[in-house]
């Protein structure tokens, strides 16, 4: 009970400690740029496919439910609600865990069992500013990104099954979802979730692999760690989110 | 392993297309009002709007032609008082259109349906509709129905 307490204080000093050593210097500028390649854009296959077929999937199922009620009408608008405020961002912030999470407390648990973290102290250089820092705003910048381009294929899969396959009228089938999806309070509703979700993995990807045991084994559990840790705390997260935001 | 200038122009990119998707789902997927396009003002006074909300949808003869924009409860009459927003396509409603709340299939959102009278006036910007339908609240709906019953046993 009270390790993983222990445990908790320590990730809050550790992100504390990012924070308030932050520097914004050109050289983090260009490092975040990269994180942000290797964390974002690299993520973009997934994030395409994966909302492509939530959208099909997630379109099939609500209209054979809706049209069981006469209100097959209203698949759209469930469709951008629900991609909108909760499965958007909460899938792209699981699906980037394994994606990038999972990489980059890999590559900081290498870095730390044949201590190069050491190496860069020695050198002068500060490891939390080198190496946690532009991994942090990356996955504050990408996963955002990565959310809305998530949202973007599910709706066009959305799209795709209604009027290619249920033969629907793409403009009522957008006609319904402007109707009833307001930008503020539905849109930024979920953009803002995905912001809160992008630190947190990025947060916990970094700690687990800062914290890691210097060992191959350490690695392995430390991005075993990152997945079920971000993945819970993203799904306890939203609730939060969810109840002060609604 | 690729260049440190290719990854940035990457990056770039990957953030130019989030950037994009966020202006199509902005545009194409959000509400700009039910009516694009310019549009003029009407109200009606109702003695129950039962659930009508703001955004709700304004049609006549089935066709969407505007939205309610704001319902407000008059301080004086104490009728609410709902202002529509009406497509400027529409802009010949003569004057003696009425007004009545209906619902959407049994358990649908509620909506303002309009019947156009007779009268060649058109309705102007801020105008109001003096014919007006309540809407039928099922609470009383019942309680009239057995109430209707009791005095007839």
């Amino acid at each position: 009970m009270i390790r993983p307490l222990r445990e908790m204080g320590i990730a809050v000093v550790f992100l504390g400690q990012a924070i308030s050593r932050m520097r914004l210097t050109r050289l983090q500028g260009r490092e975040t740029l990269k994180q942000i390649y290797y964390a974002g854009a690299r993520s973009l296959v997934i994030i395409v496919t994966c909302g492509f077929f939530v959208g099909l999937v997630l379109t099939l199922q609500t209209y054979d439910t809706l049209s069981r009620f006469g209100a097959a009408d209203a698949a759209s608008t469930v469709l951008a609600l629900s991609l909108f405020r909760e499965l958007g961002p909460v899938l792209t912030a699981i699906l980037f865990a394994g994606r990038a999470g999972t990489s980059i407390t890999a590559e900081i648990g290498l870095m730390r069992a044949t201590e190069q973290l050491d190496a860069l102290d020695l050198m002068a250089i500060d490891p939390m500013e080198r190496i946690v820092q532009p991994r942090l705003i990356a996955g504050l910048i990408a996963v955002p990104a990565l959310v809305i381009i998530f949202n973007m294929m599910a709706l066009l899969g959305g799209v795709f099954f209604a009027v290619f396959v249920m033969g629907n009228d793409p403009t009522s089938f957008w006609g319904n979802m402007q109707n009833s999806v307001e930008f503020g309070r539905d849109f930024l509703h979920g953009l803002g979730k995905s912001i809160g979700f992008g630190v947190l993995a990025a947060w916990l990807a970094v700690y687990f692999g800062w914290s890691a045991k210097a060992t191959s084994e350490g690695v392995a559990l430390a991005t075993t760690q990152t997945v079920i840790a971000t993945a819970i705390s993203v799904l306890v997260l939203d609730f939060v989110l969810s109840a002060f935001m609604l | 392993m690729k260049s440190s200038n290719q990854i940035e122009l990457t990056a770039g990119i990957f953030l130019a297309l989030a950037i994009a998707a966020l202006i199509f789902l902005a545009l194409q997927a959000t509400d700009r009002g039910v009516v694009s396009g310019g549009s003029y003002r009407i109200s009606a006074s109702f003695t129950n709007i039962g659930g009508l909300k703001p955004k709700a949808q304004v049609s006549m003869g089935g066709v969407t032609i505007g939205m309610v924009e704001k319902i407000e409860l008059d301080p004086v009459t104490f009728e609410a008082k709902v202002h529509m927003q009406i497509s400027n396509t529409y802009s010949d409603l003569p004057e003696d259109t009425s007004a009545s709340i209906l619902t959407a299939g049994i358990l649908g959102d509620q909506y303002i349906g309009l019947e156009p009278g007779g009268s060649p006036v058109p309705l102007q910007e801020g105008d109001q509709v003096l014919l007006t339908n309540s809407a039928m609240v099922l609470e009383q709906l019942i309680t009239k129905y057995l109430l209707s019953g009791d005095s007839q046993e």
